[in-house]
């Protein structure tokens, strides 16, 4: 009964390939072992060559006088059970344990459909609530299933808040038309997420609300025909649902000289989002390199010290400027500034070369008094070049102490 | 008669009176199945029937939905196959389970940890009753109070076959979080990481597999992704296959040299006898040049994301096609490779224990510049699990940075990673992760990836948690690092099952026990080819035979916890 001898020749190729997703599986398959897997099924499981003309009783069960146990056993091996004859809920609590003692997950949905069905929710909630396994599979079941209302209820009535707080937000998913889903948004406002969430749900909803103010502006400004940078670089997609350092970019990109009080503003979206000055100067920095506003770009890292001198710092690595000027093909003489001003000598060094500004190459082994690298670097630098006379000029300077 | 792939839309013409659906039980495979029977043409002759296999098992969820669409009549027949444990070599099992592990550890549904029970009960029909049981973790428990159950109440299974296996360990998932986190250091793992192994099989860029002869009519690049078959049938790889990446290149380059010299044979026979020989090889020698070619060129493929990791191993090579290759593919791809150079670094720096409580630079510096969010994910949980738990305000730091530059919907995500402990603030105010780093020395400094003596070798220093409590099982045994496995989640556990007299095996002096090791939740082929790599130590005394829910990395593991989100707009 349980070892029987698999012959056929058909039933080889299908096993050969075998594999969920209806590819081939190549791998020897120890053909024995497989072979069996399939031949130790339970008793009463049909195999994979599906019989025809079956004998009806074998399907369904007229008896009743199966126990809850013995349904639940029946149950396991395959056979379609009618659940209705356990009326009283004594009788269905104990086919309810039964399916869990059996650890069958198929029969314990299989109970929990026929509860749900015939219980009353309070008094379903209430006993679920003392039978985690249980409660596991129906709270599965029903999201699975997509059964959102009475999942929520579910919830709820357990007091786990924070889920249902969370299960409701999920949903938004699933909301298309943008106006419905920020009203959506803004109800999940009140709901008790954890505090950092809830700040975070906030902000969802803030964003998507600009969002959809900035998309309609932007929008007519473009059919306009009056803005330069709109008709130079067309939108490819609208900002709505972008995450909010999209939509900084964006505005850094489209509207970045606005006063703070627009609501596209760059400046504008930082102060409401908390956005910190890190994010904001790279963010800004890849926008305006990327239209090739290389006098924007000195801005943002120029300030005034009090003397009125100005003084270029960055709350990242000049090494990351000089990085992303470079990826948008910035000319060199903008580039060198840049690198210029890489704090670390060797990383410095090594943008400049790979850059070629010469010039930084040649102040900094200057600086270092390097004479034989100075020496070397000549033969990357263009004969009768400027940058070769100033080698030169270095050279033969009298003044420098070479440390070599 | 012919398999196809399911697909939504119309079924595929064929001339065939049956057609079987052969799934999983899931909702979303019923909705295509239900699209290809509703729009099947009714008036089309001959007519065609209708079946479906479910695989492992029938479920009332997909059949209800079937209902409900109104199709579920349209099967003549509704059956199971019960498919539980797949062979994927020797000496490697699994359920491909995908959501295993989510459903076990997020939604406390245990109907995976049935069907490994179930696909256990086979394997001893098969192979004898497992004389003892070991586990560590919740599920393991179950497994084992399953199996118990389940021989009790069909004892017509007891069998007089010699007990194959002498343990068996149950291992949860959670025991060990670490290890599917880092990225696997072996030829293996690290194609699986870059390129995902399908059921062993693997798609590659066309580029390098382009045949070498010009003759083919000046024939195009190949557009089509290369696919390859990897298992242990295949010599060369079985070889390579388990062995640190470093360490692969010089054993390229000793086989090219010895298929070089069969060749050369050829002309070295002189009689016909010699000669016959010769060409009776020629199949063989020519699969190996085949073979050789293939992973000479996955090597290189490899070489290009890794190389800055891995410049030591350059100097070996001697093939001539590939030197070139080597070197100007390593200028080209240094952006891509400096990345995977940072990205180990940062690893191994969380694994050894450095700097575990502050946010990291790197993990900003690639959130700032938007790199595929499982990369941060895998990044993060790494470190918070490296920390027991990060800090509130580093945790609520990160999390907000990713929600600003990935979107808030991803705080669905986060709130399963917490949920799976995997990124999640520090509760006791305590980290037990040098603790248990030092005790079970997780971490070797002086690793050698060449000639291993320790299978710390699979990540180039880190020695997989799970497989060191597999070790330490065998010799000495979990009663010497007691305290440590109270600090993991899960009661650990023995059993014994009673063997009919008889068959109580006694292991002549020099043969090996065999364990089976199963990894309820996944396990990654760096695992394996650590356990292999135990299992192949002399004086070891312990052979290992692997089997798992799903083969995993750390890509899809967490992607298989991460909400699906609809796609993006653009």
């Amino acid at each position: 009964l349980f070892l029987r001898d698999i012959v056929d020749d058909d039933d080889d190729d299908d096993l050969e390939r075998v594999s969920w997703s209806g590819e081939p599986v190549g791998s020897k398959c120890r053909s024995t072992l497989c072979l069996s897997l399939s031949a130790l099924s339970d008793t009463g499981v049909k195999n994979y060559a599906p019989e025809l003309r079956r004998p009806k009783a074998e399907y369904k069960d007229y008896s009743s006088d199966w126990s809850p146990k013995d349904t639940v056993r029946r149950m396991q091996r395959g056979k379609v059970c009618s659940l209705e004859r356990f009326r009283s809920l004594q009788d269905k609590l104990v086919l309810l344990d039964e399916a869990v003692a059996g650890h069958d997950g198929n029969v314990i949905t299989a109970v929990l459909i026929f509860l749900k069905r015939t219980l009353r929710r309070e008094i379903l909630f209430r006993e679920l609530e003392v039978r985690q396994v249980a409660l596991c599979h129906l709270i599965h079941f029903l999201k699975e299933a997509g059964e959102q209302k009475l999942l929520l209820d579910l919830l709820r009535f357990l007091d786990r808040t924070e889920e249902v707080a969370l299960s409701q937000y999920r949903e938004h998913l699933n909301i298309q038309d943008v106006e419905k889903r920020r009203e959506f948004l803004k109800g999940c406002i009140g709901l008790p997420f954890s505090a950092e969430d809830t700040s975070h749900i906030q902000d969802h909803y803030t964003l998507l609300e600009r969002q959809i103010i900035i998309e309609a502006n932007d929008r007519h400004l473009e059919t306009a025909g009056q803005s330069e940078v709109f008709r130079k670089y067309p939108r490819k997609a609208s900002i709505l649902n972008m995450p909010l350092v999209t939509t900084l970019f964006y505005s850094c990109f489209y509207h970045y000289t606005e006063a703070e009080g627009t609501f596209s503003s760059p400046t504008n979206l930082k102060k409401t989002f908390k956005i910190p000055d890190k994010q904001y100067v790279l963010t800004a920095l890849a926008a305006r390199a990327k239209l090739r506003a290389w006098d924007d770009v000195d801005a943002l890292f120029t300030t005034k010290n009090w003397l009125g001198y100005t003084k270029k710092k960055a709350p990242i690595g000049f090494h990351r400027v000089v990085e992303i000027l470079q990826r948008n093909n910035a000319p060199v003489q903008v580039l060198q500034e840049y690198v210029r001003l890489v704090e670390d000598v060797e990383t410095r060094l090594n943008l400049a070369t790979k850059y070629k500004c010469h010039d930084v190459v040649i102040e900094t082994y200057k600086d270092l008094k390097d004479r034989i690298q100075l020496t070397a670097y000549k033969c990357k630098v263009e004969r009768g070049s400027a940058e070769e006379e100033k080698i030169n000029s270095i050279l033969n300077n009298m003044q420098i102490r070479w440390k070599n | 008669e012919k398999m196809f792939t399911l697909k939504p839309g119309r079924l595929p013409q064929a001339d065939v009176k049956n057609i079987i659906f052969f799934v999983r039980p899931k909702l979303e495979l019923m909705d295509i199945i239900t699209d290809n029977v509703l729009r099947e043409d009714r008036g089309r002759s001959p007519q065609r029937d209708f079946h479906i296999l479910f695989v492992p098992r029938r479920s009332l969820l997909c059949e209800q939905w079937l209902k409900e669409q109104g199709v579920l009549g349209s099967f003549i027949h509704r059956e199971q196959y019960s498919l539980d444990l797949i062979p994927f070599d020797g000496d490697l099992l699994s359920m491909e389970s995908e959501s295993a592990f989510k459903e076990c550890y997020l939604e406390s549904d245990q109907t995976s940890l049935y069907h490994a029970a179930k696909g256990l009960m086979t394997l001893q029909a098969l192979y004898g009753t497992i004389p003892q049981i070991f586990g560590k973790g919740e599920c393991a428990r179950h497994v084992a109070n399953m199996m118990i159950r389940m021989k009790r109440e069909f004892p017509g299974s007891q069998n007089s076959i010699f007990p194959v296996f002498d343990t068996l360990l149950l291992l949860d998932r959670n025991v060990d979080l670490l290890t599917p986190l880092a990225t696997q250091l072996t030829y293996e793992g690290l194609i699986d990481e870059i390129y995902g192994i399908q059921n062993t099989y693997v798609k590659l860029p066309p580029e390098k597999f382009a045949p070498k002869k010009q003759g083919e009519g000046g024939k195009d690049l190949p557009t089509e992704p290369k696919k390859l078959q990897l298992n242990s049938a295949e010599e060369l790889y079985a070889e390579i296959r388990d062995k640190n990446f470093n360490a692969v290149g010089s054993v390229l380059s000793k086989k090219a040299k010895i298929i070089s010299a069969a060749f050369e044979e050829r002309h070295h026979a002189k009689t016909v006898g010699e000669i016959k020989q010769f060409v009776s090889q020629l199949p063989h020698m020519q699969a190996a040049r085949s073979s050789l070619a293939n992973h000479t060129s996955i090597a290189e493929l490899i070489k290009d994301i890794t190389s800055e990791y891995s410049l030591n191993s350059l100097t070996n090579l001697n093939i001539t096609r590939c030197e070139t290759t080597w070197w100007t593919s390593f200028s080209l791809a240094k952006i891509a490779s400096e990345d995977f150079f940072d990205n180990l670094t940062v690893e191994q720096e969380f694994m050894s224990g450095i700097d575990t409580d502050k946010v990291n630079n790197y993990i900003e510096d690639c959130i700032a510049q938007k790199h595929p969010l499982i990369k941060i994910l895998r990044l993060v949980c790494l470190q918070s699990v490296c920390n027991s738990g990060l800090k509130q305000k580093v945790l609520d730091h990160y999390k907000r940075e990713i929600l600003q530059t990935y979107g808030y919907e991803h705080i669905l995500t986060l709130n399963n990673l917490e949920k799976a402990g995997l990124l999640k603030p520090q509760t006791s105010g305590r980290n037990n992760y040098p603790t248990i780093r030092k005790t079970l020395r997780l971490w070797m400094d002086d690793v050698n990836e060449q000639n291993p003596n320790d299978i710390s070798y699979v990540y180039s220093g880190y020695a997989p948690l799970s497989v060191r409590l597999a070790q330490l099982l065998a010799r000495p045994g979990w009663r010497s690092i007691e305290e440590v496995l109270k600090m993991l989640p899960g009661p650990h556990f023995e059993e014994r099952q009673q063997l009919p007299t008889g068959l109580q095996k006694k292991r002549q002096h020099g043969e090996n026990r065999v364990t089976l090791v199963f990894f309820l939740g996944g396990v990654t082929y760096a695992e394996i080819a650590a356990l292999r790599f135990l299992s192949q130590m002399e004086d070891g005394g312990t052979e290992y035979v692997i089997a798992t829910t799903k083969l995993i990395n750390g890509t899809s593991w967490i992607k298989s916890l991460m909400e699906k989100l609809e796609p993006a707009p653009f």
